[in-house]
């Protein structure tokens, strides 16, 4: 992964199991967005490839692409709701995008999902007029709208307080629990990641590639490295 | 997909088997229920979910119908028959919301709308003045010395609306003084007067075309800019930061580039009037055989200072209407997407309107001071 001439990340190497809460943890700035940007396809590898279930996104054709995108969602940091939409309308986008629906029965499933996220009754309203936690939660609906394969999320509890996070949290592995859908988090949020992960990847920006891969409990105990160490223990590099 | 409904005993078992997936439509389950055969009246529903393949969020989807239909009928619905995953799901989407929703509105009667748009009007109409007395105030604070400008914020209004202008002040005004030449050049040979095209140029040029032109272009262009600018700012909160740090955002953002354009105006005005002059001279010189000599006398003879600077006079004008109308309408932009557009739009439309209106006040002000 690169900006430019400015190398951010190399030597990656890792699968995210079918079913699994997968987090991908690190340091502000180390790189954790910028690798969920490449998995998501929104930028390309400057050298090596991401296969999206045997599939490599980048040489995928047009209609391999927007099969793969079907099969996805993403989370975005700040959720990312279309303003000028209401919250039943962001979640009807992609049906009304990759499914045939009518309007009654799109309008049915939209009711569900935003239920689901516990946002019953609230269809009519625009996302600038509902709190942080309920977007977020309504960028959930969306993203999930599909019943993906696979969901995204980029930093889920940022700007949320412990309770609303952890109520997120709960969210995520039910979605898990009960669809088997397969989740792909970008965290440095500790409470989060030893709440939820199966497994996690550390991306250490000193070293410029991974440097643990495993379940964030067993990391802690026997970390791989000193910066391993620091990160989940929340201890100091310079004490 | 597969729905059976078997009725036995005062119950209705629901089959559910098959592959559920999202992109297909779900049967309705009112639908089903009035397709059976008449007989005992159902006291409960319960479910089969044996054959059930691969499913998602359409199951859920139908089993909401079916609970739907339960409430509606005061009937049991025996969730212990679904699969846990599918029940846990079912609790949770018919949870009540934590929040709880505002009172739903009652659609307004006509004569309610018509008090709430002159309510908002007044509101408007408060904002405008009160905006227009904050920044007469900071220009009096600037030129007392009590207040401090963003000088930096102030350089870069002057560039942009200098040195970046005048492209396209050069172009449209080159091309509004040949239009006046050809106007006189056809409509003044027939009185056989064409000489007087020059001083229909000069004095169309300086009194009125060359401030009027540069004022659109300048509304089109910066008044729009400030706009969207302050506009983005609001959205992201940045002038909630200004003003928590105790900065008004008049003194801050507002009266660089107001300023700015006040006194850019006047020079683009100036630099405009020029350059019509030169095309209109072009255009006279090739049509009405004039030499060149002929056409600046032509203009300077009837032509006075006065005519020059009044046009100056309306550039400056026109400059605190662009600045004012774009930084007003950026202030006030809403939240969503769509709003700086709005913002940027009505600030366009704000600033020619009053560039027009002020035009011929002025010009009538004008008249009757005999000037």
């Amino acid at each position: 992964m690169a900006y430019g001439p400015l190398v951010i990340m190399r030597d990656l190497d890792f699968q995210v199991r079918q079913g699994e809460i997968f987090v991908i943890m690190g340091g502000s700035g180390s790189g954790k967005s910028t690798l969920l940007k490449h998995l998501i396809g929104l930028k390309k590898p400057a050298s090596g490839t991401i296969l999206f279930g045997g599939q490599d996104v980048e040489t995928a054709d047009a209609a391999a692409r927007k099969g793969i995108f079907r099969r996805m969602g993403v989370l975005y940091q700040g959720g990312a709701l279309w303003s000028g939409l209401t919250l039943a309308e962001n979640v009807a986008l992609p049906l009304e995008v990759y499914t045939d629906l009518e309007a009654g029965a799109v309008a049915e499933i939209v009711s569900l999902k935003l239920a689901l996220v516990g946002l019953r009754g609230f269809e009519t309203f625009y996302p600038n007029e509902i709190s942080g936690g309920m977007r977020k939660r309504a960028a959930l609906a969306r993203a999930s709208a599909l019943d993906p394969e696979v969901l995204f999320f980029d930093e889920p509890s940022s700007g949320l307080d412990p309770i609303s996070a952890s109520r997120l949290d709960d969210l995520i592995r039910q979605l898990r629990d009960s669809f088997g859908t397969t989740i792909i988090i970008v965290s440095h949020d500790l409470a989060s990641i030893f709440n939820i992960a199966d497994r996690a990847l550390f991306l250490d920006i000193t070293e410029k590639t991974m440097t643990a891969l495993g379940h964030p409990a067993t990391l802690r105990d026997h970390p791989p490295s000193v910066e391993v160490r620091h990160f989940l223990t929340r201890s100091s590099t310079n004490p | 997909m597969q729905v059976d409904l078997r009725r036995s005993d005062r119950v209705l078992t629901v089959d559910i088997g098959g592959d559920w997936d999202i992109g297909q439509a779900v049967p309705r389950f009112e639908h089903l229920v009035r397709a059976l055969p008449a007989g005992e009246s159902i006291q409960s529903i319960g479910f089969d979910t044996e054959d059930l393949g691969q499913w998602d969020s359409s199951v859920l989807a139908f089993l909401t119908q079916a609970l739907d239909h339960c409430d509606a009928h005061g009937l049991e619905f025996h969730s212990k028959t679904l699969p846990d995953e599918i029940a846990r799901l079912l609790v949770l989407a018919r949870a009540v919301p934590e929040q709880e929703l505002p009172p739903e509105e009652t659609p307004a009667t006509a004569v309610a709308r018509f008090g709430e748009q002159g309510l908002s009007a007044h509101a408007s109409a408060v904002a405008s003045i009160t905006f227009i007395g904050e920044v007469g105030i900071g220009f009096l604070g600037l030129f007392l010395r009590r207040v401090r400008m963003r000088w930096r914020e102030f350089w870069v209004v002057v560039q942009s609306n200098s040195s970046g202008a005048i492209g396209i002040v050069t172009l449209i005004s080159f091309l509004v003084g040949l239009i006046i030449a050809f106007l006189g050049a056809v409509v003044l040979r027939r009185f056989g007067a064409g000489y007087y095209t020059s001083y229909l140029v000069g004095y169309g040029m300086l009194r009125e075309m060359g401030a009027l032109m540069t004022g659109i272009i300048m509304a089109g262009r910066t008044g729009a800019a400030f706009a969207a600018e302050l506009g983005s700012m609001k959205i992201t909160e940045e002038i909630d930061a200004l003003r928590t740090l105790g900065l008004s955002p008049v003194e801050h953002l507002v009266l660089p580039r107001v300023l700015g354009l006040f006194l850019m105006m006047p020079l683009l005005v100036i630099y405009a009037d020029f350059i019509g002059i030169m095309g209109g001279m072009m255009v006279s010189v090739s049509l009405l055989d004039l030499s060149m000599t002929q056409f600046i006398t032509g203009l300077l003879t009837p032509v006075t200072l006065t005519d020059a600077l009044f046009g100056v006079l309306k550039g400056s004008v026109f400059g605190l209407i662009i600045g004012m109308s774009g930084c007003l309408r950026g202030l006030q932009t809403g939240q969503d997407a769509g709003a700086v557009g709005r913002a940027a739009t009505s600030a366009v439309v704000t600033a020619i309107t009053l560039i027009i209106f002020a035009n011929a006040v002025m010009d009538w002000l004008a008249v009757l001071l005999n000037v």
